[in-house]
């Protein structure tokens, strides 16, 4: 009567969740109703993370995309749209040149899963074998430069000084992009 | 409890079970917690304003009080603005309840070995306020589908204060992470074991003023007065809930008191000692659990004792300030969270940053010379967890850690 494996359960649960509401998003017209769905589909990804034992991506996940991202995308909704913004209509030939890019990416990334080996699913006892570890201490470990996996391989301090002089790049844009402007004309007051 | 249980029966169902008797103790915990809490606010502000508070229904103290409340809520019409988005306005008030309620999950409630928690996270603070900030998400759908501007400005106001304060509400909490070398709540709490000297709010100036600036911090993103602006009932008509009835606002309301519940919680975590009293009664009685299970059991049933004692006053002193100050104006909030709150913040964590590196593992406590029998009773019954330097349990994770970085020095020091 051991029937039901609750790793795979809460695996397929949580993926198909997030499936489901990512299906949701594309159908429904209303703005606002899409970017509720796109948040159950990232807090069920979140879902997916910490199943999988990195627990910090998946807060991450959920304090960056869910918490974050979201809040100022409704804030943008709220603030930029007007009535024929709200409802939004797709035509034929957007469905279709959606199709075709996103099927691709599905097309390229179910291959590339399959066609690695260890991917391609293990036995119960492998799988329970498997023990997650604690992840903080590595993952800052390697942004600081060293691999507590492999001491041989340098970490990841370029990159991630990279994505934050990117990220403070784009914050300053923002911020000038936003600034107030002297009026030159009352069309950009409206 | 699961390993426990799997002994007698089959694992799935132990799993099943103790999975359902975690989920009932933190909603009973989050939904009584509101129902004594909501008396309580009556009662405290009663007496604040010199007056009885509610007496009438329930004979003494007027303990039926919020029964009758929930009864009159569940009777009560499930209205719906006409222009209302039907879906959301119903689903917002369930996104609040279920991100105030996630947060006990990674709250601990009795540390050592088997720490009393739902779920055993070793990012657990971050985790906490990573899944309060889903709350404002709630309350902007909520603002947005009521088709009211009254909901919209409470909305807009509550999401920019809420959004504005997490910044320094975050810094806060890296001070106590910084302390404790850990980002798991249970490690944080157990790391103040002993007297309250080694609370993380008395080992150095630094978190001692940052622990005020917590305070307030979190009684802002919880939405309490001096800054509930956003629910203002006199300028926003009740802010971003104006439009919901009965059970629906009921829910608003559990949810803002389990927030408040749980950032108690994390502050007496964080700063208070979490589970170890001022006192450290349980060592002396030897009640440990390496003197058994049973009496382990009860030294964890005094740790969950203190530590939500320790949140229930926080929030009463959250009820205190609501009614002896007056509420502060939108741009006064505002400056508060970004010009007071984050500068300090900032610098204290520095400071912080600095005691650790000039005197590591020591506290305040240990600079000053205390009587030697203040030490001497301490040492009697937990001779170990007395060193300050000792209050970071190296684990073997840590050590491999060290290890791995031992063996690659260059790339360390490079880095660095």
């Amino acid at each position: 009567m051991d029937a039901i494996y609750w790793p795979s359960f809460f695996f397929f649960l949580f993926s198909g969740l997030a499936c489901a509401f990512a299906v949701a998003v594309l159908l429904s017209s209303n703005i606002v109703r899409m970017a509720f769905y796109l948040v159950l589909s990232l807090g069920a990804t979140a879902g997916l993370m910490f199943l999988a034992g990195a627990e910090f991506v998946g807060a991450m996940q959920l304090l960056i995309y869910v918490g974050g991202t979201l809040v100022l995308l409704i804030f943008g909704v709220m603030l930029t749209s007007q009535e024929r913004f709200v409802v939004m209509k797709t035509w034929a030939g957007d469905w279709v040149k959606a199709f075709l890019a996103g099927g691709a990416l599905l097309f390229i990334l179910t291959y590339a899963a399959f066609s690695i080996p260890e991917w391609r699913g293990i036995e119960r006892a492998e799988a329970d074998a498997i023990v997650a570890q604690p992840s903080v201490t590595p993952i800052a470990m390697g942004l600081l430069g060293a691999r507590t996996d492999d001491p041989s391989r340098s970490g990841y301090l370029l990159p991630f000084e990279i994505v934050s002089v990117h990220l403070l790049v784009v914050l300053i844009g923002a911020a000038y992009l936003a600034r107030a402007k002297r009026s030159r004309s009352n069309i950009e007051k409206i | 409890m699961a390993p426990f249980l799997s002994q007698y029966i089959w694992t799935w169902l132990a799993y099943t079970i103790a999975g359902l008797v975690h989920v009932a103790l933190i909603l009973n915990l989050v939904a009584v917690g509101a129902l004594v809490f909501i008396w309580l606010e009556r009662k405290i502000s009663g007496r604040i304003q010199d007056r009885l508070g509610p007496t009438r229904v329930g004979g003494k103290f007027g303990w039926l009080q919020t029964l009758a409340d929930g009864i009159k809520l569940l009777s009560k019409e499930d209205l719906a603005p006409g222009g209302a988005d039907h879906f959301l306005f119903k689903i917002a008030p369930y996104v609040s309840f279920c991100a105030s309620i996630a947060a006990f999950i990674a709250i601990p409630f009795a540390g050592g070995e088997y720490p009393w928690i739902a779920q055993h996270l070793n990012v657990g603070v971050f985790f906490v306020l990573a899944v309060m900030g889903l709350e404002v998400f709630g309350v902007i759908l909520a603002g947005y589908s009521s088709a009211s501007k009254w909901s919209l400005f409470g909305a807009m106001r509550e999401a920019a204060q809420v959004v504005s304060f997490e910044v320094p509400l975050g810094m806060c909490v890296v001070v106590p992470v910084l302390i404790a070398g850990s980002l798991d709540l249970v490690v944080i709490g157990d790391s103040q074991a002993g007297w309250f000297t080694n609370w993380i709010v008395f080992h150095d100036p630094f978190t001692f003023i940052i622990f005020w600036v917590y305070c307030t911090c979190a009684t802002a993103s919880v939405n309490r007065a001096p800054f509930d602006l956003a629910e203002a009932e006199s300028e926003l008509v009740a802010g971003f809930h104006t439009e919901y009835s009965g059970l629906r606002w009921s829910f608003f309301f559990m949810a803002e008191y389990g927030s408040m519940f749980a950032v108690g919680l994390l502050a007496s975590i964080l700063f208070l000692g979490g589970w170890h009293g001022p006192i450290p009664v349980t060592d002396f009685l030897g009640i440990v659990s390496e003197n058994g299970p049973f009496v382990g059991y009860l030294g964890q049933l005094i740790g969950a004792v203190n530590v939500i004692g320790k949140g229930v006053i926080a929030v009463c002193v959250m009820m205190w300030i609501r009614w002896t100050l007056p509420r502060l104006r939108i741009d006064q909030v505002m400056a508060t969270g970004l010009k007071y709150c984050t500068p300090i913040a900032a610098a204290m964590f520095l400071g912080a940053t600095l005691w650790q590196l000039q005197m590591p593992g020591k506290a305040f406590f240990g600079l000053i010379d205390l009587p030697a029998s203040v030490y001497a009773i301490g040492d009697g019954g937990s001779a170990d967890k007395k060193q300050p330097e000792d209050a970071v349990k190296p684990s073997e994770e840590q050590d491999q850690i060290a290890q791995a970085t031992l063996a690659a020095p260059k790339l360390t020091r490079k880095g660095l």
